[in-house]
């Protein structure tokens, strides 16, 4: 992999995962995602994380090539999750560091993944600063962006934020800069993964949003460690996104998402989205055997409603349906509108399994839960059609009162 | 009534703003909450939590 100087004496030394596809275990990254590492060259030498362990090759690649003759003095852990400290050990003994710096709960995390006896770890506080030559490094704990651990660091000589995995995107491109690609994919690539990943902790986007306009940081370059970087005016274009993202702002979108056994809870879905869409709401048709529960998540998110859909199976909902729920209830989404429909056969506890949920989530369900016993009339049809039409009233009512 | 800080995130409970999204009204000390509840930010429970220095 080749280095790319992105300001005078630093450079990008990541790696590109162009095949990956399972992020973290818990998601897809349906465009692979890079890694993206940092190296700083003043009278220190300063790299900022490093790459997943498997990329190892690719990384020490770039990393040398930055490095030149230079010996790599400091390095920054941001956070401690695999992707970003994978390479940690081999460089600590590699290398052999000055100086490992992280936040309070960094070094908690650090101990706990690699269980170090003589690493040469020191804890920083946020709004410290740290001298390394021409430049400084100021520290900004971003608690639960999105670990305890993570942390920002701000280069004022480069007007450089380094911001760990906020505003990050699963995207793996040969380009690094977010004005070289496609704006469209890009904002796609950004609603997924703040959908997945970061949607818990939008209060803490907030205050961070908040703490980083405050404290005056003129940032002209944005770094995060996936995906593209932001420059010039991408940077306002990101930091904006954030917060329509954080603010959970619905769009006039309903998405209805399901599974079904003989189809029946399929065929009352279809009818569900026809009322919607009759009452000019966009609809988002999502099967849970076609749809990962991560691209569910993405669509939720900016969407004014949710429709969950199960038939009635061993006196619950079937598990695909069962995971999405557990899968949005963690992700904490918020203002959102919600129904609940499903086809059963004898005894019918989907419908109000599925009500709960989405109760214990706070959101706001429209109408009684709809239960067709086996397979759907036209009558039965027409009532879904009309939750659909109510479900839309509501989702236009709420969207238009906030605009 | 005393705030208390969560050791996880940072999250300050304060009694006087109480955490109405998880239903805790204001005005409800850090004492009172119930058992269950867990820090608005992290998820973390009130065994995580330390009185404010």
């Amino acid at each position: 992999m080749r280095p790319l100087e992105i300001k005078k004496d630093v450079f990008w030394v990541g790696a590109v995962d162009w095949s990956g596809r399972d992020f973290h275990g818990y998601s897809l990254s349906p465009l692979g995602t890079t890694y993206n590492s940092y190296l700083v060259k003043d009278e220190k030498t300063v790299l900022f994380d490093t790459v997943k362990a498997e990329f190892k090759d690719q990384f020490l690649c770039a990393l040398a090539q930055a490095l030149g003759e230079a010996k790599l003095d400091y390095i920054v852990a941001s956070h401690l999750e695999p992707d970003h400290s994978g390479c940690l050990p081999d460089l600590v003994e590699a290398l052999k560091p000055e100086k490992i710096f992280c936040s309070p709960m960094g070094e908690k995390a650090m101990k706990a993944h690699f269980h170090y006896r003589d690493w040469p770890v020191e804890v920083v506080q946020s709004g410290s600063e740290l001298s390394i030559g021409r430049r400084s490094l100021r520290f900004l704990e971003t608690r639960m962006l999105h670990w305890p651990d993570s942390m920002f660091t701000y280069i004022p000589e480069d007007e450089l934020l380094i911001s760990n995995d906020a505003f990050g995107q699963n995207w793996a491109t040969s380009e690094r800069f977010a004005d070289q690609v496609d704006p469209s994919t890009l904002k796609r690539a950004m609603t997924e993964y703040y959908a997945n990943i970061v949607l818990p902790f939008s209060s803490v986007v907030l205050k961070t949003l908040d703490q980083v306009r405050d404290l005056g940081l003129r940032v002209d370059m944005l770094c995060p460690d996936h995906g593209l970087m932001f420059r010039g005016p991408d940077v306002a274009m990101a930091l904006d996104a954030y917060r329509d993202f954080a603010l959970q702002r619905p769009e006039k979108k309903a998405v209805i998402v399901f599974d079904t056994m003989w189809r029946s809870t399929e065929k009352m879905a279809l009818a569900l989205a026809d009322g919607l869409a009759d009452g000019g709401v966009g609809v988002r048709v999502m099967s849970l055997k076609a749809n990962h529960h991560s691209a569910v998540m993405t669509e939720v998110m900016t969407a004014a409603a949710v429709a969950v859909g199960s038939p009635t199976h061993n006196n619950g909902v079937l598990p695909l349906v069962a995971g999405m729920l557990a899968y949005m209830k963690g992700l904490r989404p918020r203002n959102k509108l919600a129904a609940a429909f499903g086809s059963f056969g004898w005894s019918g506890e989907s419908v109000k399994v599925i009500t709960e949920w989405l109760e214990s989530m706070g959101m706001d369900v429209v109408g009684p839960g709809l239960k067709v016993r086996h397979v759907p009339e036209h009558r039965d049809f027409g009532q879904c059609y009309d939750l659909g039409r109510e479900l839309g009233r509501a989702i236009v009512e709420k969207v238009e009162s906030k605009a | 009534m005393k705030k208390h800080v969560c050791e996880v995130c940072g999250y300050i409970y304060d009694p006087a703003a109480g955490d109405p999204d998880s239903g805790v009204p204001a005005g409800t000390g850090f004492e009172d909450l119930p058992g269950d509840w867990v820090c608005p930010v992290c998820g973390a429970d009130k065994t995580n939590f330390s009185p404010e220095a």
